[in-house]
């Protein structure tokens, strides 16, 4: 397998983003948490790019700012204060969050700085309200062990998480800023992975450590990995936001699959003949072919008065729909662009026709309006003539491209496994000191105090979970890997339930809950607790929990005694058990009649179920047998 | 403390301690080239011939550390050195008796070529902007952190290239001060400096100046400047201009807007309204308080509506009552401010000898921040009626901020206004303090100065406070 991958020089490194379980945000003393509702208030910005020494600003961020990108910050009192909304300098470096960043390093080898630096890393794109996100080095050269191999850790950071996107209304970009300034620690590795396997291997080994400091956030994108591959003759890419450890092999996978399937096309436009002369900015306005289309997005632009502007790629045809990996395209890579750059909703192109509404007639007119050879696509776009205009200029430079290599770029990562253009690569770092906050310096007695209360590096977890809690191997590692260790602790010190029906509710019973689209992640710690409380009180069963935690995920201010009462789960009393057996009694007289005693067995079946869990089996046991004898 | 002006590493370095800071350069000959490092490690950092931005590499306990020399930060020790690493990130290096030193690379020093100025539209309007702050726009040095000003026309064309489209820019840098150390005899050059261009014919005059002493500068041009042909518009910025979420290019942009379309002839001050980057107001500069440390939107007109508003692109005058354009209007220059006066807060158990030691000094007037409608404690009466009896002139304002005076409801307000104390109705106490200066710097005549006082001469004082002149 992995000889497979060096033949075509498969390197890859991670960038694995956990947010940390402080009590307060980095630079401020909110408290670090999301809000559902609708914001309280709201504020309009626009960033500037600001201008480097040698008079050069990022190419991306002048564009977005010449386009005058305005973007509305959503808050709320609870999550975010003056701080968050760059009306107020960052408070100190939150010492709690270096210290989980310190714990985290020491237990991967690494060698913390002196002192501490914070730094202001230009983002652009409206994710901070400040227009950089700080950052700072804490730890330096590190390794793990990977079955054997020891791969290298380069850095560990700590940085303020970013304010999340939620969407885009008209004009204006949306975000909210409570996530804004949640501390993340972010570890990379060396490009020393060869393989995607040993991606994945080495994304899970790291979330491991992290995790054994009880002290990281847990649920849906608390944890982010950003992977960067590259390949012999390819270009080194950068794909942002993983957040499925499962996904970061397929993700490299489809990666690999999608570079080599560029050069391929790369190699069979150089067997036709085309060169970059042979595609051109030249955009012809075929608004007057579309008048009466039956296609629903070309008829609405035509409706808002928008032309629809056609662009030929000589000796594309049938390039733009081939796939390269899994659900990729040459074509969704010139959207992609299209997109970006002319904030279009999508491109149309020959490759993909008739469809969308889009007639023969229609595109025998497009082709002859162009002068298309069956060997030549056309792109075509219905938008705002500024936007159309740059949209097919981004689709005519990405085609240039496709001429001669793999473009480096950042790239997102969809829940699929596939990706996405998203934005140019940064251009050289543009890191500069955030001077509002002072350094911090790491003394070697306080480090060396630090060394002596680490927490137990995963293997010795391991075999404790085991030892202790008498987990088998498999379930040991599923809750070592789950976001529930710490959970799972509290749980088996505070009930009686054994260890192991705990372990099996936190790993396989969530992740079953999860396929189906239950959002598990709602369901808070207290509401674990009281759940496994009431199972060791009796006053419920070990066969409900699936059904309450599925409710609870649905009622989050409500207890799991509400869930018992809502669902009808409580256990049953000895008077309502006889009732049932009665009732089973009676509807199976016929029954108990032919096969006497043998009906016994049957019988407790029938009841159980009825039962649904909500009463002992020791019980029904009792009391069926008693109610057979009367009978 | 934030000015339009310098990024604030550069206001950090010249803290409070700044005259400290002086002698200790001179005597331990810290030089520039070493900002920020001290004792043993400058030593050593001499002893290697490195500076600033050169390539070191310190090498301990079998580490290596290896990065471009960064400055220091003044409140750092003297025993790590700041290096920047390949990465982008600085970290310290502690310099302990283990750890070698070298200098491995010099450092290639930055030269910044700005574009060429844009095609100057010599049909557009013409716009002098004075800086009294170091710069309006900032660029950043990304290899060492430095935020240099960018101060000349070109420069400023790169940095806010929408001025090129709005205004012919000139620019004057007339002094590099941060605002809390901008005194009357900064107001005084100021204001002949914006008479000087007004006198050359430009439509507009914009003045850029750190925010935290701008209400008095604003109210002295206000004094000093009458019958304006043009706007001067005083503009600043609470967030420094290296980031990309600064005001100052938006706050500017209005300010350069405001002085060569907007139809009034005042002196303003152009800041963000709110927190949103969508409007800047204008303040009337006799009207206008710093309300909030940090915020975008911490200026506000106080017992007045601002006098206009920019929103969308377009001006839009919020009162009737203002002094209208007029190019041919003959501008009155009268910039001289008496030193003499002093402005008290009447706090609980202010000792009166405060007020005498000021009339021993030859205090010739004196501006209360009393409490609510205008009073003081009756323990400060007889120091006050030995002020009035020597013909120091004592006048009355509140630290309500908001509202007026009225001394007549109380019979401690009486009391205090038969001691020969003035009320100055709704006048802002930094206001009066600058007006009584400025009287005292046009008669000597005690009379005549306290008719000028009570005289509303450029809407020092507003006739009526309507329910939403509250700014908050």
């Amino acid at each position: 397998m992995s000889s497979k991958y060096s033949k075509i020089g498969l390197k890859a490194g991670l960038e694995i983003h956990q947010q940390l379980a402080t009590h307060e945000k980095l630079f401020c003393s909110c408290e670090p948490q999301l809000f559902k509702e609708e914001p309280e208030y709201t504020f309009v910005r626009k960033l500037r790019p600001a201008q480097s020494e040698l008079g050069q600003v990022d190419s991306a961020a002048l564009f977005e700012f010449q386009k005058e990108t305005q973007i509305r910050y959503e808050a709320n009192s609870d999550s975010a204060c003056l701080v968050e909304m760059d009306e107020e300098p960052p408070h100190d470096l939150n010492r709690e969050a270096v210290e989980i960043t310190l714990l985290a390093s020491l237990m991967m080898n690494m060698k913390p700085v002196d002192e501490v630096h914070v730094m202001r890393k230009t983002v652009i794109d409206g994710s901070n309200t400040t227009g950089f996100q700080r950052t700072c080095v804490v730890a330096l050269n590190g390794e793990i062990d990977i079955k054997g191999k020891k791969v290298a850790i380069s850095q560990v950071s700590l940085e303020e998480d970013a304010a999340r996107k939620t969407g885009k209304d008209g004009q204006l970009i949306c975000y909210r800023i409570d996530r804004l300034g949640i501390p993340l620690i972010e570890v990379t590795t060396a490009p020393v992975i060869y393989s995607p396997e040993e991606a994945q291997e080495t994304a899970a080994a790291i979330g491991r450590i992290l995790r054994a400091t009880r002290r990281v956030r847990r649920g849906l994108g608390t944890i982010r990995q950003d992977v960067n591959v590259s390949i012999r003759d390819g270009a080194l890419i950068e794909i942002k936001g993983v957040q499925e450890l499962d996904l970061v092999s397929q993700v490299i996978t489809n990666e690999v699959q999608r570079q080599l399937g560029l050069l391929r096309i790369r190699d069979e436009l150089s067997a036709r003949g085309i060169t970059e002369n042979d595609i051109s900015e030249d955009f012809v306005d075929v608004t007057k072919i579309f008048v009466k289309t039956k296609c629903k997005v070309l008829a609405k632009a035509i409706k808002q008065k928008h032309p629809i502007l056609a662009v030929k790629l000589s000796g594309f045809a049938g390039l733009l729909k081939r796939e390269l990996a899994s659900g990729m395209r040459l074509g969704s890579e010139l959207a992609g662009m299209a997109r970006f750059w002319g904030r279009v909703g999508g491109i149309f192109h020959t490759d993909e026709m008739p469809a969308y509404g889009v007639t023969e007639e229609e595109l025998s007119k497009l082709a002859q309006l162009l002068k298309k050879q069956p060997q030549d696509a056309i792109v075509f776009v219905a938008d705002t003539l500024e936007n159309a205009t740059d949209a097919l200029k981004a689709v005519v430079a990405r085609s240039k491209v496709a001429l001669r290599c793999v473009p480096e770029e950042t790239r997102a990562a969809n829940p699929d496994g596939t990706t996405k253009y998203m934005r140019p690569r940064p251009g050289a770092a543009r890191m500069y000191p955030e001077t509002d906050v002072p350094p911090i310096q790491l003394t070697k007695d306080y480090l060396d105090e630090l060394g002596g209360r680490l927490p137990e590096l995963p293997e010795q977890l391991m075999k404790r979970l085991m030892k202790e809690y008498k987990l088998n191997g498999k379930l040991a590692k599923q809750i070592l890997d789950s976001e529930y260790l710490e959970l799972f602790e509290v749980l088996a010190a505070e009930t009686k339930v054994s260890a192991t029906v705990i372990a099996v509710a936190l790993t396989e019973t969530l992740k079953a809950l999860k396929r189906d689209g239950v959002n598990v992640d709602a369901v808070s710690d207290e509401q674990f607790r009281e759940l496994f409380r009431l199972i060791d009180l009796g006053k419920t069963a070990k066969e409900c929990i699936a059904e309450v935690l599925t409710w609870l995920a649905d009622n989050e201010d409500s207890t799991a005694k509400d869930a018992l009462n809502a669902l009808g789960l409580s256990m049953i009393s000895r008077k309502e058990l006889e009732e049932l057996v009665d009732d089973v009694i009676e509807k199976n007289a016929e029954f108990i009649e032919t096969r006497g005693t043998s009906a016994f067995g049957p019988l407790m079946g029938v009841v159980m179920k009825k039962a649904r869990g909500r009463v002992k089996a020791k019980l029904v046991n009792e009391v069926l047998k008693a109610k057979l004898e009367e009978a | 403390m934030n000015a339009l002006i310098n990024g604030r590493s550069n206001e950090k370095m010249f803290s409070a301690s700044l005259a400290e800071k002086i002698s200790e350069w001179e005597t331990k000959g810290l030089s520039e080239e070493f900002t920020g490092y001290r004792g043993q490690t400058l030593n050593l950092l001499k002893s290697i011939g490195a500076e600033i931005g050169d390539v070191i590499r310190v090498t301990k306990g079998g580490e290596t550390w290896e990065g471009i020399l960064i400055p220091r930060s003044e409140i750092g020790d003297e025993h790590h050195v700041v290096i920047k690493m390949k990465s982008g990130y600085n970290v310290g290096v502690r310099i302990d008796s283990e750890a070698q030193i070298e200098k491995v690379g010099t450092g290639v020093k930055p030269t910044f070529t700005p574009p060429p100025i844009p095609e100057q539209n010599k049909s557009l309007p013409r716009v002098a902007i004075v800086s009294t702050g170091g710069t309006i726009a900032s660029r950043v040095d990304y290899r060492t952190g430095g935020v240099r000003p960018a101060l000349s026309a070109s420069e400023l064309y790169s940095v806010v290239p929408e001025l090129s489209d709005i205004a012919m820019v000139d620019t004057e840098i007339l002094f590099s001060v941060y605002s809390e150390n901008i005194t009357a005899k900064h107001w005084i050059a100021t204001a002949k400096a914006v008479a000087k261009h007004i006198e050359r014919g430009v439509d507009g005059v914009v003045v850029a100046h750190g925010t935290d002493t701008l209400g008095y500068s604003a109210a002295a041009l206000s004094f000093a400047l009458q019958d304006l042909p043009v706007p001067v518009v005083l503009v600043a910025s609470q967030r420094s201009a290296d980031r990309p979420s600064s005001d100052a290019a938006t706050n500017l942009v209005g300010a350069v807007k405001a002085a060569v379309f907007a139809p009034f002839a005042e002196v303003v001050i152009a800041m963000h309204e709110t927190v949103s980057d969508t409007s800047i107001v204008f303040h009337r500069g006799t009207k206008a308080r710093k309300c909030h440390t940090s915020r975008r939107d911490t200026f506000k007109s106080v017992n007045a509506s601002p006098l206009a508003r920019m929103a969308d692109g377009k001006i839009r005058v919020l009162t009737k009552d203002y002094m209208k354009r007029d190019a041919k209007r003959k501008l009155k220059l009268n910039p001289n401010f008496d030193k003499n006066v002093a402005l008290v807060k009447a706090y609980p158990d202010v000792n009166p000898e405060l007020i005498d030691w000021y009339v021993q000094k030859g205090i010739k007037g004196i501006i209360f921040e009393g409490t609510g409608l205008g009073h003081v404690g009756d323990y400060l009466f007889s120091a006050i009626k030995n002020a009035t009896e020597k013909g120091v002139i004592v006048c009355m304002t509140s630290q309500c901020i908001w509202g007026r005076l009225n001394m007549n409801v109380y019979d401690q307000g009486r009391d205090i206004l038969s001691l020969g104390v003035i009320s100055l109705d709704d006048m802002l106490p930094e206001t009066a303090y600058v007006k009584l200066r400025w009287v005292l710097g046009q008669t000597a005549d005690a009379q005549e100065a306290k008719m000028l006082l009570k005289e509303n001469l450029v809407h020092e004082y507003s006739a009526r406070t309507l329910y939403d002149n509250i700014g908050i």
